[in-house]
């Protein structure tokens, strides 16, 4: 068979995953592209000469519009607290459990996984209660060690935080089951030659375990971070993106202006924001990856 | 050939099973979507209205409050409107934009059981856009004060406040009385844009002007219940954050807040909370007016029964909104989920004329008046009246700054009703 027959061949056999990613993927992104330069909004939706082609108006408002760039704000404060975070716990949490010193540790693993597991939405609700100003089991702890009472999701301050820790909790078994497998990985007979040179336990950690580790954690970092930048579901169940919008995600406001108010020509330009963004910390990513490993 | 023989079959089947479709297509059925209880309380309706009709089959389905303006406006981006459906009367401005609602004038003109005059003049004008008739209301939703009658005699009150000074005293002197600094005389969410535009009407403001084209929130008027209504928060008479409390009820049984403002379907929940010796020790009260002792304008509010302008079924579509709103019928509805009925006859049934919680709303429902109806409503009222509402009240703005940034903010939302009323390119 001739180079050029193979091509084709290969096209027709690509032909149905391409004609499904075309139509379902590359045709409805060009519309929200071209929605974009449009007022496409709710007097439009059923009468298409009330549209205006407006330019780059959409963007020029965004850049104005003082609840986008708080939305923004919340969304970098989310990642930068809440991804380190979310790893750090996972690690020690790995840590732990790869320790010879625990036992049970099936029932561990299964324990910290569960959250991961279980629906969003029922958990946000039962953190609700925990969250509860006068009842919640929160500051019933907090009380012991006599601090005041928080209103932890009416209150501004508190609310992002409130979130970030619940998040954390509920998402960290999934790193953490990575970290075990990265750490099981590890040959035994490193840690046994430092240990004979003389090695504590932190330098054993710090010269051994980190390095070893370095793959899964860039693994687990990217996988994390491309996560959070959509947080929607937590704040749209718990606080609706409130108080004073201290919780509304970049894709909450895309959602509200979408599909609440049916600015679809606002909420695609915010659609496309976010795509640059998410584009250029994949780039950032993969420079640091090379400068890593490269 | 075994396998040609076997896809011959299946092809067979599948034809017996679409042709089975479309036979059942030949008895009338009707779409209906109702939200939460109320969509619950027509499934176990219908089947009266089934027997009374044979033939024709109505299909129920329940949609969540919380997303029905999503869901009703995508079915109708994707043609899946149902014949007939709930419609809060605050939306139906942007239904009656997108074409979805059939003018129903003509059915009301030659309808038995359905007339103007049957109905709240307030409410029934919620329906009403440019003399079309867009929906039949179907029941109540008006805000009221609801109070602890011990607290009020505490404090030297036998009956509720009757004008904003009054509301204002008595709220001082139960903050007074009350030694726990927990506990408020009044609830006024910051969450909730109703209790600033209510206290805006009762003002007098108009919210919107110039054919509803331009904001008109910095208005003297407007800006006088909000200075009002911000003495509370900054007196520390109604608690700031919205989770303090697991419930209102709870609250109020507890004795941590004595009064609030809110709709008919918290009497249900009230009379559930307040049991024992507090049974008597609650009361409703139409809202106090601005300037003398009376009754203040409140929302006109509630949900409407509307058809589909696409519906291929219009005549048998409108028979179940006569069913449902036949006295009879309403006072059914009454009593499975609470809700207000609408039609005037239905009031006169000895059940709800011996409550003494609902007389005040029947007081009040002379005094409502309708939000503006434009398309744009929800979303000015959603996600600008609450904003800025809420900076005043945390004071992140001063009053003045806030209700500048509010009408510059809802002059913009409005822009392109300007645009399409200068080019002549809206429907009226």
């Amino acid at each position: 068979m001739n180079n050029k027959n193979l091509k084709y061949s290969a096209m027709l056999f690509l032909s149905p995953a391409l004609l499904a990613i075309f139509a379902f993927f590359f045709l409805p992104v060009l519309a929200a592209f071209v929605m974009s330069f449009t007022d496409f909004d709710i007097y439009s939706l059923n009468h298409l000469w009330r549209v205006r082609f407006i330019g780059f108006e959409n963007y020029k408002k965004l850049l104005d519009d003082p609840v986008f760039w708080k939305s923004l704000f919340n969304t970098f404060y989310y990642v930068i607290i809440a991804g380190p975070l979310s790893v750090i716990v996972s690690l020690c949490a790995a840590l732990m459990l790869n320790s010879k010193l625990i036992k049970f540790k099936a029932i561990f693993r299964l324990t910290y996984f569960m959250p991961v597991v279980t629906t969003l939405v029922a958990v946000a609700i039962v953190w609700r209660f925990i969250y509860h100003p006068r009842f919640g089991l929160f500051n019933y702890l907090l009380g012991f060690l006599g601090i005041d009472p928080v209103d932890w999701l009416g209150d501004p301050d508190y609310a992002m935080p409130a979130i970030i820790i619940m998040t954390v909790w509920k998402n960290f078994g999934y790193n953490m089951i990575i970290f075990i497998a990265g750490l099981q990985n590890i040959p035994e007979y490193l840690y046994e030659a430092a240990i004979l040179d003389g090695a504590n336990k932190f330098q054993l950690f710090r010269n051994i375990t980190l390095p070893m580790l370095a793959p899964t954690m860039l693994f687990v970092g990217i996988v994390t971070m491309i996560g959070f930048f959509q947080i929607f579901t937590e704040p749209y169940v718990m606080t609706q993106g409130g108080p004073l919008d201290s919780t509304l995600s970049i894709v909450l406001y895309m959602y509200r202006e979408g599909f609440r108010w049916w600015n679809m020509g606002y909420s695609a330009s915010i659609a496309f924001v976010l795509f640059i963004i998410i584009f250029l910390g994949t780039i950032i990513q993969f420079k640091f990856q090379k400068r890593i490993f490269g | 050939m075994k396998k040609l023989l076997l896809l011959f079959v299946v092809f067979q089947t599948l034809i017996l099973l679409t042709a089975s479709c479309v036979t059942n297509k030949e008895a009338d059925v009707i779409r209906f979507w109702g939200m939460g209880v109320e969509g619950e309380a027509v499934g176990k309706l219908v089947a009266e209205f089934e027997k009374e009709n044979p033939g024709v089959k109505v299909k129920v389905q329940m949609i969540p409050w919380t997303a029905a303006q999503e869901k009703l406006i995508s079915a109708y981006a994707s043609g899946n409107l149902p014949d007939v459906f709930q419609l809060g009367n605050t939306w139906i401005p942007q239904f009656k934009e997108l074409d979805a609602l059939e003018k129903l004038n003509g059915y009301v003109l030659d309808s038995k059981t359905i007339s103007q005059d049957s109905y709240f003049p307030g409410i029934w004008e919620t329906n009403v856009i440019q003399d079309g008739i867009y929906g039949i209301p179907w029941y109540i939703d008006t805000r009221v004060l609801f109070y602890r009658v011990d607290d009020l005699q505490k404090a030297g009150y036998s009956s509720a406040p009757a004008s904003w000074k009054e509301l204002y005293e008595v709220a001082r002197k139960i903050k007074s009385i009350k030694s726990d600094k927990n506990k408020y005389p009044i609830f006024l969410p910051t969450n909730d844009w109703s209790v600033f535009v209510i206290f805006g009407m009762q003002a007098g403001a108009d919210l919107l002007t110039n054919d509803y084209t331009y904001g008109h929130f910095n208005s003297p008027e407007f800006k006088r219940a909000v200075n009002y209504l911000l003495k509370f928060y900054k007196n520390g008479l109604t608690p700031k954050g919205f989770t303090a409390f697991n419930n209102i009820y709870q609250a109020m049984a507890e004795g941590y807040i004595s009064m609030f403002i809110s709709g008919p379907w918290n009497i249900k929940e009230m009379k559930k909370w307040m049991k024992g010796n507090l049974k008597d020790k609650w009361m409703t009260s139409p809202l106090p007016a601005a300037d003398t002792n009376g009754i203040g304008v409140s929302l006109a509010g509630g949900s409407s029964i509307v058809m589909n302008s696409q519906s291929g079924n219009k005549h048998t579509a409108w028979k179940l909104i006569e069913f449902l709103s036949r006295p009879t019928i309403q006072l059914k509805f009454f009593r499975m989920v609470d809700d207000l009925p609408a039609r005037r006859e239905a009031w006169e049934s000895p059940e709800i004329k011996r409550d003494k919680f609902i007389k005040a709303f029947f007081k009040q429902l002379n005094h409502v008046k309708p939000v503006p109806k434009v398309p744009e409503w929800e979303r000015i009222a959603f996600s600008k009246i609450q904003k800025y509402m809420e900076y005043i009240v945390y004071e992140k703005m001063s009053v003045e700054t806030a209700l500048k940034k509010l009408d510059e903010e809802v002059n913009s939302v409005l822009e392109k009703r300007r645009w399409l009323i200068k080019h002549g390119r809206i429907n009226e």
